[in-house]
């Protein structure tokens, strides 16, 4: 069956119905990285957009549902270049046709990903439809494709009751702002007790069960719509308990210290970015998925410190507190999919753990 | 960190000659080393004994040294130059074990000399195998159980305790030389003997066989700081077992999940950090296909073959950050050249897959096996990229050059089910054609892999490409099915073939409905970022990218392939330097090739590098896109000349010599008219397409004759005919391969072979020299000694030849290159042919004489006239030195190979002595090919009848210079009758021992051995022979060889050798 992706600009581009049949209107981004695609597709950070694979060959491994970063697939829609019509992989349980099917997830193959890919970055991020509906309507699509923006993205996609992974070690309260699993995972790993809240927890709940640390997990949308979660993060830095925070826990900890976010053209997101740790001068390459940085004029120098540069681009990736044990990063160190270079921040919230609070 | 201003001259050593395992990447890799240094400002002093390269240009190095690559020619280098560091990791495993040397004796320690880019203690740990896998324990990564041995007994115990079958690796050699796969006590004797011999430091590893396993290599840089990337993983389509020199390989890995991917990348990312490795470094690793046990392979602390193929397939200029990295740069400091934007610090995404294709060699040598193993065997590869991997995959096959351009052309149809399924066995280069026959026949993927152990992954799309060639044959062609078919790269000539129509016809129809290919850039970044390099590749439908430019003056110039025997680096030499002729004539130009390894798909040589087939459909692709007013021919070996017919057709203007000259030189009978019309004499003979023909015209002519297919490089299929039955032989073999042009049969006169190159401006000729075959008529060009000046022509000869190069070029209207062979019999002068294009002897005779050749006919075909260009006209005075081109072989990579030099050529590459006298240029000569006598002085002579005369005063200087002589029978009766003391041998099957227990003693230097006239039948003298090579002795089949030899061991004298700044020659030229 046809399909077809119609951008914001009237572009369209033409392929093959995969997965769910349904249309859907969301915001096209594109990722880069050429191994890890159920991570991406169960990344809660992509919910309300679509995502688009840079890496041409999709599916060549199948779905191994142990290498799930959630519960479920959170794109609205899926764009590849070719799926692999047989899988191959010891762990396949199964090919990504049947999984996107399965979780009524609409996609297109078969068309020119890289001329999607160059036009994103040209124009920036854009709004796009998927639909089969061969008789399609320009005019009226347009109007309402423009209108689209990604709404209570972590409401939707946070977690609805506290989970506890038990273990010996520091108890660390995990915000889930719409998180991958392997955060919890990577801490648990390390011995520590991980309590999962749900996004809209407030800061007293977590402060009364007594925890080592807080962690704030990656996210969906628009950082500056996450006004409620923002308040309650001016308490948790506030009682100086030491934070640890990633992606879109990383912009609401500087919003939540007078630092603001700007929407970037096309954002970051591959498993190939370089960030530079200005301390030591040594760059990781890193995991990352973000549309959205912190502005770095509106840093206060007294609040925080930047710790981390893009070194492509020279935007935030990471920024140390000074006043109180607060340290954050824009980039994934808890992988998946990508390298696993910069894990040993993890280890530094321990040691951040371990002096205490201020 | 900025760069270390202590560094100011560095000495780069360079890979030497072309051999199977180490061929022209370390030209390219060299090259954007020294031009990355340079634009430091560093002083680079170079040394190289392969004179066909690049790097070892006036332009690229300031100082160049051509010569001999032993540890005590660099230390006279060194003291001369008195460079403050040596960078020893570009230059191959031959340049690591020379960088190894120097500084194990203290050399470079008592001279305060340090090397860069790796230290000796980091080369240690990667390459010796006990240091290796106690770093590896150290670090808690996996190597198969394995022990160092020193002896044959210690590697059977040893092998007893872990059972067969293992796996043998001598330390510090190439290609996997000597190694291999013993599955039982015979096997694992003979392949440890041979394996320790080879062995510099006389070790092997025993090691537990993982063949079967996913082959997996990462490229991996490090900095001074520490910080680490890959650049590229890399999966082989042939699992463990096969060397990956000659594995099908695909970049980015396919079937390996991100858990797989990550964790080996970890690992490989903790290896370099362990070993302290600064530049770049080859991680191979062996996955067991149903779990997530690895195995460490092996570990290149260098630059290497596979870091040149993840360069050419991700855009990451790897040699040239290493460069920049010994000197003390980190990643986040130097610029990705290919986006101008972001940093060497990332990963390059790719948004296409890359497929490598082996070139191998056993089109030349038919006796060889073709097996694959752990021992590299291939001379040469081949790339390509497309957005699929059945696409890429023909793409890549039709590269090959080797009469293959789909699944269909090794045919195993007449194989039955039984046969077939034995054949799948066969790990050979020609596996993926017997899985695709299998699969034609229906045979479950299951027992497919079963057998061959390959990937589920890989035989689906093999299987997607046999149920495109059924659908071609069964199926109506409409323009889906044509679409589908073209965006997995079926080329319009297969396409016709299934469906019974031309080529011409499809691509009409294509054109037609608009199935069109357009191009993609290799951009590093999957289009994340800009990308400011014009490097591209083909796609059927998708949007073209490429931009087509209107430049004033547009040339394409077309590359020479994969490397071959035959068809080697000397024609990638040739198309650099074209390239940047135009250039420098104010032309954009374009560069179309196929070839990972060299320097011409480098991305900043031409305005724009198309990454492509070399096929009339692929090249016209490129010509419907870009337009340009012309396309030069010449430089490109026979891959460039095969397509000029095609070009003519498309309408693009053939620069130089036009085509119908070309064809004249070629086709017998107008070449007949042309001698004919310019009184120049050549050896009697004649056309023929049959044996009986053949047959006839030989009789006519009187045995010996040559008999050889034309326009072909290299002699292929080339021979020396005694009599009828040889001739019925040699026309089966030739006619194997279905000939559009004629045989030629010509009389064979055994004379001296001279060698003229020369240019043309359509009017006057420019001569540099001539060359002469130490060798005489009968062996090969490309296998003789080549001297320039000649030395022992007279006066009148001398004119003769420069007169018939003169009317030769001016009857053929030569505007740019021809090379003529002559023949001196009996005091006159024969052409034996004409080739009107660049030849393999042009970049020697260039820095030889310091004269730019190609530049001058690169300039002559845009106008230019030689008196214009400052140049008298005629043959050129003498330089003031003696430059004596050796051949270097592989024969010991070639398990069964003839080794006999004939009409046909077998050399892989070459090195050079350059001297100011003829005998220390032919000991350089000798010493740069890697023959360093005397060692023990005891040598074998066995010769036939007709070689006896000869062999006695061969005996007797020999003997003179203390050579103890042992022969076969006749050869012994005939020197000891003539007061040359020899000591008899028995022949292998006569009782022991014989002349092969004598050369397994491993106290022979030096085997002469001359086969009977014509292909050698007898199964003594071949086996002599292998054995020779095998356990490294020197061996000789012509006797001028071995005159030769004498000559320069008898001057062996020489402790000091004059060193040349070749350099200076070649500025004194411009």
């Amino acid at each position: 069956m046809k399909a077809f992706l119609i951008l914001e600009d009237g572009h369209v581009y033409e392929g093959t119905s995969i997965g769910s049949k349904k249309e859907i209107i969301s915001e096209i981004v594109f990722n880069t990285s050429m191994t890890g695609y159920l991570e991406v597709l169960t990344d809660p950070s992509y919910t309300g957009q679509a995502v688009c694979m840079t890496y041409p060959l999709i599916g060549n491994y199948g779905i191994c549902y142990e290498d799930m970063e959630s519960k479920k697939p959170w794109p609205d829609g899926y764009i590849v270049r070719e799926l692999s019509r047989m899988p191959s992989n010891f762990r396949s349980e199964g090919t990504i046709q049947e999984f996107l099917e399965k979780n009524d997830i609409p996609g297109i193959a078969g068309i020119d990903t890289r001329s999607l890919t160059k036009l994103l970055r040209e124009k920036g991020t854009m709004n796009g439809m998927i639909t089969t509906d061969e008789n399609y309507k320009l005019d009226e699509i347009i109007p309402k494709l423009k209108e689209y923006t990604v709404k209570d993205a972590v409401k939707r996609s946070t977690c609805s009751e506290i989970t506890k992974l038990p273990g010996e070690g520091f108890k660390v309260a995990l915000l889930d702002l719409g998180a991958k699993n392997n955060i919890a995972r990577s801490l648990h790993q390390r011995g520590c007790e991980v309590t999962v809240y749900p996004a809209f927890t407030d800061a007293k709940t977590i402060l009364d069960s007594n925890p080592d640390g807080v962690m704030l997990s990656n996210g969906p949308g628009d950082p500056k719509e996450c006004v409620t979660v923002i308040e309650e993060l001016k308490t948790l830095y506030q009682s100086g308990i030491p934070i640890f925070a990633i992606c879109l826990g990383h912009q609401l900890m500087a919003l939540a210290t007078g630092a603001d976010t700007h929407k970037m053209k096309y954002g970051h997101r591959g498993g190939n970015h370089p960030v530079k740790d200005l301390k030591s001068g040594r760059v990781y390459i890193s995991s990352q998925n973000h549309g959205y940085v912190v502005d770095e004029t509106t840093v206060s120098p007294e609040i925080a410190e930047v710790a981390f540069v893009n070194v492509n681009d020279g935007t935030v990736e990471g920024l140390r507190y000074k006043q109180k044990p607060v340290f954050t990063v824009q980039f994934h160190p808890e992988a998946c999919p990508g390298p696993k270079d910069s894990g040993v921040l993890f280890d530094e919230f321990l040691n951040m753990m371990k002096e205490g609070g201020r | 960190m900025p760069r270390d201003n202590s560094i100011k001259k560095v000495l780069v050593i360079g890979s030497g000659p072309i051999v199977i395992g180490q061929a022209a990447e370390f030209d390219y890799a060299g090259t954007q080393a020294c031009r990355s240094l340079k634009e430091e400002g560093i002083e680079v002093v170079l040394v190289n004994s392969n004179p066909a390269t690049i790097m070892t240009d006036g332009d690229i190095a300031d100082k160049v040294y051509i010569e001999p690559l032993t540890a005590k020619v660099l230390e006279q280098i060194i003291l001369k130059e008195r460079p403050d560091s040596v960078l020893p990791t570009l230059g191959g495993q031959a340049g690591l074990n020379l960088g190894m040397e120097l500084a194990e004796s203290g050399f470079l320690e008592k001279n305060g000399i340090r090397l860069i880019g790796t230290t000796a203690d980091t080369i240690k740990r990667a390459e010796d195998r006990q240091a290796f896998k106690d770093t590896m324990e150290k670090i808690h990564e996996p190597v198969a159980p394995s022990q160092v041995v020193e002896t044959v007994e210690d590697g059977i115990a040893f092998t007893n305790t872990i059972g067969y079958p293992v796996v043998l690796r001598p330390a510090y050699t190439l290609g996997g030389s000597g190694g291999g796969i013993a599955h039982n006590l015979q096997e694992l004797t003979d392949i440890l003997e041979n394996g320790l011999r080879l062995s510099r430091v006389g070790q092997v590893l025993v090691e537990r066989c993982i063949a079967g396993w996913k082959e997996i290599e990462y490229e991996v840089m490090r900095d001074g700081a520490g910080n680490c990337i890959t650049v590229c993983n890399m999966e082989n389509l042939d699992p463990v077992g096969v060397h990956t020199g000659d594995s099908i390989v695909v970049a980015p890995s396919q079937t390996l999940g991100d858990k797989e991917y990550q964790m080996l990348r970890t690992s490989a990312l903790n290896i370099i950090d362990e070993l302290n490795i600064t530049g770049g470094c080859n991680v191979q690793y062996a996955l067991k296909p149903d779990s997530f046990e690895y195995c460490v392979i092996e570990v290149n602390p260098r630059v290497s073959r596979s870091s040149a193929l993840a360069s050419k397939a991700t855009g990451y200029p790897i040699a040239k950050v290493a460069a920049k990295i010994a000197i003390g740069y980190t990643l986040d400091e130097i610029k990705n050249a290919i986006t101008g934007k972001t940093y060497a610090s990332f990963e390059p995404a790719l948004d296409y897959c890359v497929v490598k294709i082996p070139r191998l060699p056993f089109d030349k040598f038919l006796t060889a096996k073709r097996t694959l193993t752990t021992q590299m065997k291939a001379t040469g590869e081949v790339m390509s990229i497309c957005n699929n991997f059945e696409g890429a995959l023909m793409k890549a096959i039709r590269s090959l050059e080797q009469h293959v351009e789909c699944l269909l052309d090794y045919d195993f149809s007449a194989l039955d089910d039984e046969k077939l399924e034995e054949q799948l066995g066969v790990v050979d280069d020609r596996r993926i054609w017997v899985i695709a026959e299998a699969l034609r026949r229906k045979f479950a993927y299951e027992k497919i892999h079963e057998i061959t152990k390959i990937d589920f992954w890989f035989i689906d799309k093999i299987a997607i490409l046999v149920e495109m060639e059924q659908r071609l044959k069964s199926e109506e062609l409409t323009p889906d099915l044509l679409r589908e078919a073209k965006r997995i790269e079926f080329p319009d000539t297969v396409i016709g073939r299934l469906t019974g129509k031309s080529a011409d016809e499809i691509r009409d129809l294509r054109r037609e409905h608009k199935i069109i290919a357009g191009f993609k850039m290799v951009d590093t970044c999957a289009a994340e970022f800009e990308a400011a390099t014009p490097y591209y590749y083909s796609v059927f439908g998708s949007e073209n990218e490429a931009v087509e430019t209107r430049p004033d003056k547009k040339i394409l110039v077309l590359g020479s392939g994969p490397i071959r025997i035959g068809q080697g680096i000397e024609f990638d030499y040739c198309s650099v330097h074209s390239t940047w002729a135009f250039k420098e004539a104010g032309y954009e130009t374009i560069i179309v090739n196929n070839n990972p390894e060299t320097v011409s798909t480098d991305f900043d040589i031409a305005d724009k590098l198309y990454f492509e087939p070399l096929t009339p459909e692929d090249v016209e692709n490129i010509v419907d896109i870009e337009k340009p007013d012309g396309a030069v021919v010449q430089f490109g070996g026979q891959t460039a000349i095969k397509l000029t017919e095609s070009l003519m057709k498309m309408g693009v203007p053939i620069f130089g010599t036009k085509a119908e000259d070309v064809d004249a030189a070629e086709d017998r009978e107008l070449f007949d008219e042309i001698l004919q019309k310019t009184e120049i004499p050549r050896a009697a003979g004649g056309t023929v397409f049959t044996a009986e023909e053949a047959k006839k015209v030989a009789n006519e002519l009187g045995y010996p004759v040559l008999v050889r297919p034309s326009y072909v490089l290299g002699g292929q299929g080339m021979q020396i005919a005694t009599c009828d039955k040889e001739i019925e032989e040699f026309m089966e073999i030739i006619n194997r391969i279905a000939q559009d042009h004629p045989i030629l049969v010509d009389k064979y006169l055994m004379g001296k072979e001279i060698e003229v190159d020369a240019v043309c401006d359509g009017n006057d000729i420019l001569i540099p020299g001539i060359m002469e075959h130490i060798e005489r008529a009968g062996v090969h060009s490309g296998d003789s000694i080549s001297v320039y000046p000649a030395q022992t022509l007279t006066e009148d000869i001398i004119e003769k030849i420069e007169d018939y190069t003169g009317r030769l070029a001016r009857a053929l209207h030569v505007r740019g290159m021809i090379n003529i062979q002559f023949i001196v019999y009996h005091n006159e002068v024969y052409v034996i042919e004409v080739n009107p294009r660049s030849s393999r002897t042009v970049p020697y005779i260039s820095k030889v004489t310091g004269i730019p050749i190609v530049k001058l006919a690169t300039r002559v075909m845009v106008g230019d006239t030689i008196r214009g260009m400052g140049y008298e006209p005629g043959l050129q005075k003498k330089a003031d030195y003696i430059a004596i081109k050796m051949p270097v072989f592989s024969f010991e990579k070639l398990r069964g190979a003839e080794i006999s030099l004939g009409p046909e050529m077998k050399s892989t590459g070459e090195c050079l002595g350059i001297a100011t006298t003829f005998e220390e240029a032919l000991y350089k000569a000798f010493l740069g090919a890697g023959v360093n006598l005397p060692k023990h002085k005891k040598m074998i002579i066995t010769v036939n009848d007709a070689d006896k005369k000869d062999a006695i005063s061969i005996g007797r200087r020999f003997e003179k210079l203390g050579y103890e002589i042992y022969a076969t029978r006749s050869t012994a009766k005939v020197l000891n009758d003539n007061g040359v003391k020899a000591i008899k041998v028995n022949k292998l099957s006569q009782e022991a021992p014989t002349v092969i227990d004598l050369i397994l003693e491993h106290k022979i230097d030096i085997v002469v051995d001359t086969p009977t006239q014509g292909r050698d039948k007898s199964r003594d003298g071949f086996l002599i022979r292998r054995y020779a090579i095998e356990t490294g002795v020197n061996c000789f089949t012509s006797l001028d060889t071995v005159n030769a030899l004498l000559t320069s061991l008898e001057s062996a004298k020489i402790e000091n050798l004059e060193l040349i700044d070749i350099a200076k020659v070649a500025k004194r030229g411009n």
